[in-house]
C-alpha cells in the first residue's frame, strides 16, 4: 500500500477548483450597476431575461428551486442612491434598496410610521429582514406579502423606472394576481410612496400563521379616519387568501359614519368574511381561512379604534 | 454565465476568489475559502444553518451570492474561538447548557446569537424567543439553546431581565 497514495484522505477537504458538488441555480451572468440608469441600460440590453437582484430573499430561493431561470442578474445593491426612506411633505418616499428592518423602528412620525414598525416584525424572520427590501416584496407580489397588503390599504403608488422614463402606478392598479404585476419590460420599481396619513386616522394590523416567521394564511391591514366620534374614511385590506392582496370594500363602506364599537367591528368583520372567496390548498382549507378572516379583520379594527 | 474575481475578509483574513456568478457565498466559504464550519442545510433560506454575518449583520449565507459581498468583511463560526482553541463565553455556554446535540444547525445559531450580544440593546426574553425562532433545529427542543444565550447575555451584562414574552393579541 502506498502510504503517500493514502495520505490526501487525511487531510481537511480543501478544494481550491471553482467547480463544487452542487450548483442549485442555473448559471446566469451578473452585473453590479453602480447607478439606476446603468440599471436600465442592462435591463434594455437583456430584455426579458434580465432580473433585478435586490434582497434577493424571495428571488434566490426560486433560483435555488430553478423555478427562476434568469440569465441575467442585475443587481442593484451598488446603487447606494436607492438605499432611503424620505418624508417628504405628506409622503413618505421608500427607495429600491430600503430593508425590512429598517423599519422595525419607526421611519416617521404618525399613525404611519407606526403601523409599518407593527407590519415589519411579522415579516419573516430577523436575518431575512436585515438584507430583504419593501420594493422588493411589492416587485415579487407574493400574496402573503405583508408589505403588499399594507401598500394597499394606504392606497400607496409605485414609482417605475423604465425606457421612456417614469410613470406611476397606484397600488390598487399594480397587483395582477400571484407574483404577477403591471410591470412593462425594462421597467424597474425604483420607488414606493405612501401618504403620510395625519393623527386623525388610526391603523391596525392582524395575521395569522402557524408558527412565527411563516408565510401568514391570513392577514388584515386596516386605516380608519375618525372626526367627530364617527368613522369618515375606511380602508381594510385582505392578504394570503387569494393570488394577489384585496380591499374588503363592502366591510369598509359598513362602517362609514358610524362611532367606533366592538359590535361594528364585528358586523364588518363578517361582512368581509362572506365577500371573500378563499380557495382550499394544502395549508389550510377554504373555510378556515374564510373563518381567519373574520377574525383578522376583527381583531385589526379593535386594534385600530383603542390606536 | 460569468466569472468573477472577489475579494472579501472572512473573520479578518482577506480572501481573494475567482468564482461563477452563481456560486452562494455558502459554498464561497466552504469551497473556495476551506472554511467549512458554515453549515448547508436547506439551501433556500428556511433552516438558518448556513447564517453569517455580513458588515456584522445576520444573513443567510445561501441567499446570497459570492460576487456579491465584494468588499465585505465576513465572520464565520471560525471567528469566534480564540486562537489556542479556547472556546468564547457563548460557546461554552452552548456546551454548559446542552445547546446543541447533532451539531448541524449550532454554527448558524452561535452567529444568530453573535449578533444578539453585539446589538446596542440589550437581549430580553421576548426577543430572544423572537430572533432564535429564526433557525431551526431538530435535536434540542431549543430550549437547550435559549438558556445557553440567556445565560452568555447574563455574564456579559447583555441580559436585560425586564423585558417580559409577548403573546399574539
Amino acid at each position: 500500500m502506498d502510504p503517500v497514495g493514502a495520505a490526501p484522505l487525511l487531510c481537511t477537504p480543501f478544494r481550491t477548483s471553482s467547480v463544487g458538488p452542487s450548483m442549485k441555480p442555473a448559471a446566469f451572468d451578473y452585473h453590479a450597476p453602480a447607478t439606476l440608469d446603468q440599471a436600465l441600460d442592462l435591463l434594455r440590453n437583456h430584455g426579458e431575461e434580465a432580473r433585478i437582484l435586490a434582497g434577493g430573499q424571495s428571488l434566490v430561493p426560486t433560483m435555488a428551486f430553478r423555478m427562476a431561470r434568469p440569465s441575467v442578474l442585475v443587481d442593484i445593491n451598488r446603487i447606494s442612491a436607492l438605499a432611503y426612506t424620505k418624508a417628504e411633505g405628506n409622503s413618505l418616499r421608500i427607495g429600491a434598496l430600503a430593508r425590512h428592518a429598517w423599519f422595525e423602528t419607526p421611519v416617521a412620525a404618525g399613525p404611519v410610521g407606526a403601523l409599518l414598525a407593527q407590519v415589519a416584525h411579522s415579516i419573516a424572520h430577523a436575518p431575512i429582514r436585515q438584507r430583504g427590501t419593501f420594493c422588493g416584496s411589492l416587485a415579487h407580489a407574493d400574496p402573503a406579502s405583508e408589505w403588499c397588503a399594507t401598500v394597499l390599504a394606504l392606497g400607496g403608488t409605485l414609482l417605475l423606472a423604465g425606457p421612456d422614463g417614469r410613470r406611476e402606478i397606484a397600488a390598487a392598479d399594480w397587483f395582477q394576481g400571484v407574483f404577477t404585476t403591471a410591470i412593462e419590460p425594462g421597467e424597474m420599481l425604483a420607488e414606493v410612496r405612501l401618504p403620510l396619513l395625519d393623527p386623525g386616522w388610526r391603523c391596525g394590523f392582524a395575521e395569522f400563521s402557524r408558527r412565527a416567521g411563516d408565510f401568514a394564511l391570513t392577514m388584515a391591514v386596516v386605516a380608519i379616519r375618525i372626526e367627530d366620534g364617527g368613522m369618515r374614511e375606511v380602508r381594510i385590506a385582505l392578504g394570503g387568501i387569494g393570488g394577489r392582496p384585496e380591499l374588503a370594500s363592502r366591510a369598509a363602506a359598513l362602517l362609514i359614519g358610524q362611532p367606533p364599537s366592538a359590535a361594528i367591528a364585528r358586523e364588518a368583520a363578517a361582512c368581509a368574511a362572506a365577500d371573500c372567496d378563499p380557495q382550499d390548498d394544502i395549508h389550510a382549507p377554504a373555510d378556515y381561512r374564510r373563518d381567519l378572516v373574520r377574525s383578522m379583520v376583527r381583531r385589526a379594527l379593535t386594534q385600530a379604534f383603542a390606536a | 454565465m460569468s466569472r468573477h474575481r472577489t475579494t472579501f475578509t472572512v473573520n479578518g483574513q482577506t480572501q481573494c476568489v475567482e468564482i461563477e456568478a452563481r456560486r452562494t457565498l455558502a459554498e464561497t466559504l466552504r469551497e473556495n475559502c476551506g472554511l467549512t464550519g458554515t453549515h448547508v442545510g436547506c439551501e433556500h433560506g428556511v433552516c438558518g444553518a448556513c447564517t453569517v454575518l455580513v458588515d456584522d449583520a445576520p444573513m443567510r449565507s445561501c441567499l446570497i451570492f459570492g460576487v456579491q459581498v465584494d468588499g465585505a468583511a465576513i465572520r464565520t463560526i471560525e471567528g469566534l474561538a480564540a486562537a489556542d482553541g479556547t472556546l468564547n463565553a457563548l460557546q461554552q455556554a452552548f456546551q454548559d447548557h446542552h445547546g446543541l446535540q447533532c451539531g448541524f444547525c449550532t454554527p448558524g445559531f452561535l452567529m444568530l446569537a453573535t449578533w444578539m450580544l453585539e446589538r446596542p440593546q440589550k437581549i430580553t426574553e421576548a426577543s430572544l424567543r423572537e430572533v432564535m425562532s429564526s433557525n431551526l433545529c431538530r435535536c434540542t427542543g431549543y430550549q437547550g439553546i435559549l438558556d445557553a444565550v440567556r445565560a452568555a447575555a447574563r455574564r456579559l451584562g447583555r441580559w436585560d431581565d425586564a423585558g417580559a414574552i409577548s403573546t399574539p393579541a
